[in-house]
C-alpha cells in the first residue's frame, strides 16, 4: 500500500515549498519573461531608447540566410554529437564491462575527461588540431591532409564535433556502464545457452535492457549539445570561420554580448524557447513510448 | 529517480552559483575608504597590465584625496559588455576603457556618458586639444569638435621583417610596396629562408581600414562615418578588389599564411615561422621580448601607382571613457587623473615602453629629445605615418556596429582565402550585409 504524508495546516507546505518557488521565478520565469519583452523591441546598447517594432526583430532573423544556415549547422552538430558520443561510450562500456583486469584503472580514466571544463576542451583540441603547430595536424599532413580549420570551415566543425563528444563520452560511459552492470547474468547466460553470439546477445538482450538509460542519455546529449557546448565552441572557434560552427546559442551570445544588438537576441532565445520545448514534446511523446523499461 | 536527483543537484549547484555571482557583485561594489574611490575598467594584460596599474599607483601616491582603484574586467569586448551591462543597473564605474571599435556606439550614447572636454573644463583645468597628435584626437571627437573620450593607448598598422631570413634568402632592399611583399615572400619560400612568407594580424584592420587610409580611398560615405549616422559601405572599389585579389593568389601560392582574426599573426612572426609581418605597433613590446634574431619595423607596405598613396594609416587601440551619474567629487578626481595622465613624461614613458603612439606632440618631442629613437630604430616609424595632415577618407573609420561589420569582413575574407569566392563577390557581400548592420545602428543612436 501506497504511504502518503498529509500536511495538516496551509502554510507548511507553503513556506517548504517556497524556496523552490523563489528560485524558479527569479532564475527562470523572471529573465524568460524579460526575453519576450526584450524581443518586440529594439534598443541601443545602453537601454537608453527602446522602440516598439512588434514582430520586426522576428521577421528579420528569419529573412537572414545565416540565421537559417545556424539551423542547419546545429542540427549537423547536435545529431553527430549525440550520435557518435552515444554509441562510443556504449562500445567502451561494453567492454569495460566485460574487462576483468585492470576493470577499475579503465574505468577511472574514462571518466576522468569529464571533469575537465568545457572551455579547457575546447583549447586542448585548438592546439592538438593548431594548423602549424598542432601534432595531430603534424600526423595528418604525414597522411596527405592539408588541416587548416582556420580556414576550412568542415574541418572547423569536424574539431567541435570531436572536442564535444571526447567531453561527454565520460558522463555517457557511467551510465551506461551503471545500465549494463544492472542487466542480471542469468538473461545473458540463458542467451548463451539458446546459442546466440555476442552480436546477436547485445542485439536482442542488452540493448532493449539499455532502452531507458539510451532514452535518458539521447535527451541529456542533445541538451548538452545544443546548450553546453557554447565554451568549447568559444574557445576553439568563435563560430568561424565564416561562420561554419555558429550554432543557435552561440549566435544568440555573440549577437547580445559581443554585437549588443539586445532585439535580435532575445528574439533568437524566443525561438530557441520554443524549439526546446518542441524537442522535449517529441522525445518524450514518441520516443518514450518505444522504450521498454 | 537517479535522474531527477542529479536534475535537482544541477540545479541546486546553478542557483548556488547565481547566488555566489550575486554577493560578489554586491563586496566589489561596496566603497573601501574615506578617500573618494574612483573605478576604473580596463583590458590590459602582461606587460601593458602591469604599466597600467604602476599609473594609478603612483596617482594614488602623488595626492590622498582619490584613490584610482584599476580593476582588470576581461577582453575590450567583454569590459565594455561588462560596463554597459552595469551602467543599465545603475552601478556603472567611473571609467572604462573602450576599444576603438565600441567608439561609435559610445558616441551614440548620449547621457550616458560625459564628454572629457566638459569633464575638464568643469573641473577648471585648461583643455587645449590641439596638444594631441591630430589623428589620434581627431578619432574622438564628435563632428562638432568635442573631443569625448581620453585617448589612452592608440596604436596603428606597421610592418615587421625578419633580417636574418631576408640575408638567407638574399634580399638587400626592405619591401615599401605590395608587389615587393609578394616578391620577397616568393624569394623567402624559395630558399627555405623560413617556412612562410608573410602573415598579418588583424586582417580588416590592417587590409581594409588602414589599407583604405593609406591609399586615400574611402571606406563609408558620410567621412568614413566621422560625418553622422547615415554612414554606409564603399569599398567596392578596384583598388580593394586588387589587394584582396592579390591577398587570394598569395595565400594560395603559399606565400601568404592566415592565421585567424585577431593577434594570432605576432607569434608567427616573432617564433621565426614566417619572415614579413603585418600589426599593430604595439606588438613591439612581445616581439622585442620573444624573437631570436634580429627584426626591423618598416612603413605598411602600399600600391605605388594609386594617386595620394601612402597618406597616412589609421588608429587601433582605446580610449577612457567617463561614465555619467557620478558625484561632482568624484568627477574632480577623474579630471585630476586624466591631467596626471597626460602629462609629457608619462605619455612620453608609456609610449616608449608600450610601442603604443605619444598622445601629445609634446610627449614626441620629449622622447625624440631623450634620443630613444635612435636607440631602438623602427619605433618611431608608427608615428611618422600618423604625424601628417589627414583627409576625410584618411581621418579613421568611425562607424556603429563596427564589431560585428570588422566579423562580417573576416568572414567573407575567410570565404575568399579558402576559395569559396572571388575577392569582387566578398567586397560585394561586405558592403551589403555591413550596410544592413549600419541601417539597423541608424535607427537606435541618438545624435
Amino acid at each position: 500500500m501506497e504511504k502518503r504524508v498529509v500536511f495538516r495546516g496551509r502554510w507548511l507546505p507553503v513556506a517548504l515549498i517556497a524556496p523552490q518557488i523563489a528560485i524558479i521565478l527569479v532564475f527562470f520565469y523572471w529573465p524568460a519573461i524579460q526575453a519576450l519583452v526584450q524581443s518586440v523591441f529594439i534598443q541601443d546598447a545602453f537601454g537608453g531608447r527602446m522602440e516598439f517594432v512588434g514582430l520586426e526583430n522576428f521577421e528579420v532573423l528569419f529573412a537572414d540566410e545565416l540565421y537559417l544556415n545556424s539551423f542547419r549547422i546545429t542540427a549537423i552538430f547536435s545529431v553527430a554529437v549525440a550520435a557518435i558520443g552515444l554509441v562510443t561510450s556504449l562500445a567502451l562500456a561494453y567492454f569495460a564491462d566485460r574487462a576483468i583486469r585492470g576493470a577499475l584503472a579503465f574505468r577511472t580514466m574514462l571518466i576522468i575527461p569529464y571533469a575537465v571544463a568545457p572551455a579547457i576542451v575546447g583549447v586542448l583540441w585548438m592546439f592538438l588540431f593548431n594548423p602549424t603547430l598542432g601534432i595531430v595536424a603534424h600526423w595528418l599532413r604525414g597522411f596527405g591532409i592539408d588541416w587548416n580549420h582556420v580556414l576550412d570551415g568542415d574541418q572547423a566543425m569536424i574539431l567541435v564535433i570531436i572536442a564535444a563528444v571526447w567531453k561527454q563520452i565520460s558522463y555517457n560511459f557511467i551510465f551506461f556502464l551503471a545500465g549494463l552492470q544492472s542487466i542480471p547474468k542469468s538473461l545473458i547466460e540463458a542467451a548463451a545457452l539458446d546459442g546466440a553470439g555476442a552480436w546477436r546477445t547485445f542485439r536482442s538482450v542488452i540493448f532493449p535492457l539499455l532502452s531507458p538509460t539510451t532514452f535518458f542519455l539521447l535527451v541529456i546529449n542533445v541538451v548538452y549539445a545544443f546548450f553546453d557546448t557554447f565554451a568549447i565552441i568559444d574557445a576553439a572557434t568563435e563560430g568561424g570561420p565564416a561562420k561554419a560552427t555558429e550554432i543557435l546559442v552561440y549566435k544568440v551570445f555573440y549577437d547580445g554580448f559581443k554585437a549588443l544588438d539586445i532585439g535580435s537576441s532575445a528574439a533568437q532565445s524566443v525561438v530557441l524557447m520554443a524549439i526546446v520545448l518542441v524537442l522535449t514534446f517529441v522525445q518524450f511523446r514518441f520516443i518514450e513510448r518505444r522504450v521498454q523499461y | 529517480m537517479k535522474n531527477e536527483r542529479f536534475a535537482a543537484l544541477g540545479g541546486w549547484a546553478r542557483s548556488g552559483l547565481a547566488v555566489a555571482l550575486v554577493s560578489a557583485g554586491l563586496t566589489a561594489s561596496m566603497p573601501a575608504s574615506a578617500q573618494t574611490e574612483i573605478q576604473w575598467w580596463h583590458s590590459m594584460t602582461g606587460a601593458l597590465g602591469d604599466r597600467l596599474n604602476s599609473l594609478a599607483d603612483r596617482f594614488n601616491k602623488s595626492q590622498s584625496e582619490y584613490k584610482v582603484t584599476a580593476v582588470y574586467k576581461g577582453s575590450y569586448p567583454e569590459s565594455m559588455t561588462a560596463g554597459i551591462a552595469a551602467f543599465r543597473a545603475g552601478n556603472a564605474p567611473h571609467i572604462i576603457q573602450v576599444f576603438e571599435v565600441g567608439t561609435a556606439t559610445m558616441m551614440a550614447a548620449k547621457g550616458a556618458i560625459v564628454p572629457v572636454e566638459k569633464l575638464m573644463k568643469d573641473a577648471g583645468y585648461k583643455f587645449d586639444r590641439t596638444a594631441y597628435v591630430p589623428a589620434v584626437a581627431g578619432f574622438y571627437t564628435t563632428n562638432k569638435g568635442e573631443m569625448l573620450s581620453f585617448p589612452f593607448n592608440s596604436s596603428t598598422t606597421v610592418f615587421y621583417y625578419n633580417k636574418d631570413a631576408f640575408a638567407k634568402a638574399g634580399i638587400a632592399k626592405v619591401p615599401e610596396t605590395w608587389p615587393e611583399v609578394a616578391a620577397a615572400a616568393a624569394k623567402i619560400k624559395a630558399s627555405n629562408a623560413a617556412s612562410c612568407g608573410y602573415t598579418s594580424s588583424w586582417a580588416s584592420w590592417v587590409h581594409m581600414e588602414s589599407f583604405s587610409a593609406w591609399h586615400n580611398v574611402a571606406f563609408a560615405t558620410e567621412n568614413n562615418g566621422f560625418g553622422g549616422t547615415k554612414a554606409r559601405l564603399v569599398v567596392n572599389t578596384p583598388v580593394h578588389e586588387r589587394h584582396l585579389n592579390n591577398l587570394a593568389q598569395w595565400a594560395k601560392d603559399g606565400w601568404f599564411l592566415y592565421p585567424g582574426r585577431t593577434n594570432q599573426g605576432d607569434a608567427k612572426f616573432y617564433s621565426g615561422e614566417c619572415a614579413m609581418f603585418t600589426g599593430s605597433s604595439a606588438a613591439y613590446a612581445n616581439v622585442k621580448r620573444n624573437a631570436k634574431f634580429d627584426f626591423g619595423i618598416a612603413k605598411l607596405p602600399y600600391y605605388s601607382d594609386v594617386p595620394g598613396a601612402p597618406q597616412n594609416t589609421v588608429i587601433g587601440g582605446a580610449s577612457l571613457w567617463v561614465m555619467s551619474g557620478k558625484k561632482p567629487a568624484e568627477y574632480k578626481g577623474v579630471a585630476k587623473f586624466f591631467d596626471f595622465l597626460s602629462s609629457p613624461e608619462v605619455q612620453a614613458e608609456w609610449h616608449q615602453a608600450t610601442g603604443y603612439l605619444p598622445l601629445t606632440i609634446a610627449a614626441y618631442e620629449l622622447t625624440k629629445k631623450s634620443g630613444f629613437y635612435d636607440k631602438n630604430p623602427g619605433t618611431d616609424v608608427s608615428v611618422q605615418q600618423m604625424i601628417v595632415k589627414t583627409t576625410d577618407k584618411s581621418r579613421g573609420v568611425r562607424l556603429g556596429n563596427f564589431v560585428q561589420i570588422r566579423d562580417v569582413i573576416h568572414e567573407e575574407m575567410e570565404s575568399m582565402l579558402a576559395g569559396k569566392q572571388t575577392a569582387k563577390q566578398a567586397l560585394e557581400k561586405i558592403t551589403s550585409r555591413g550596410n544592413d548592420l549600419l541601417a539597423r545602428f541608424e535607427r537606435t543612436a541618438r545624435e
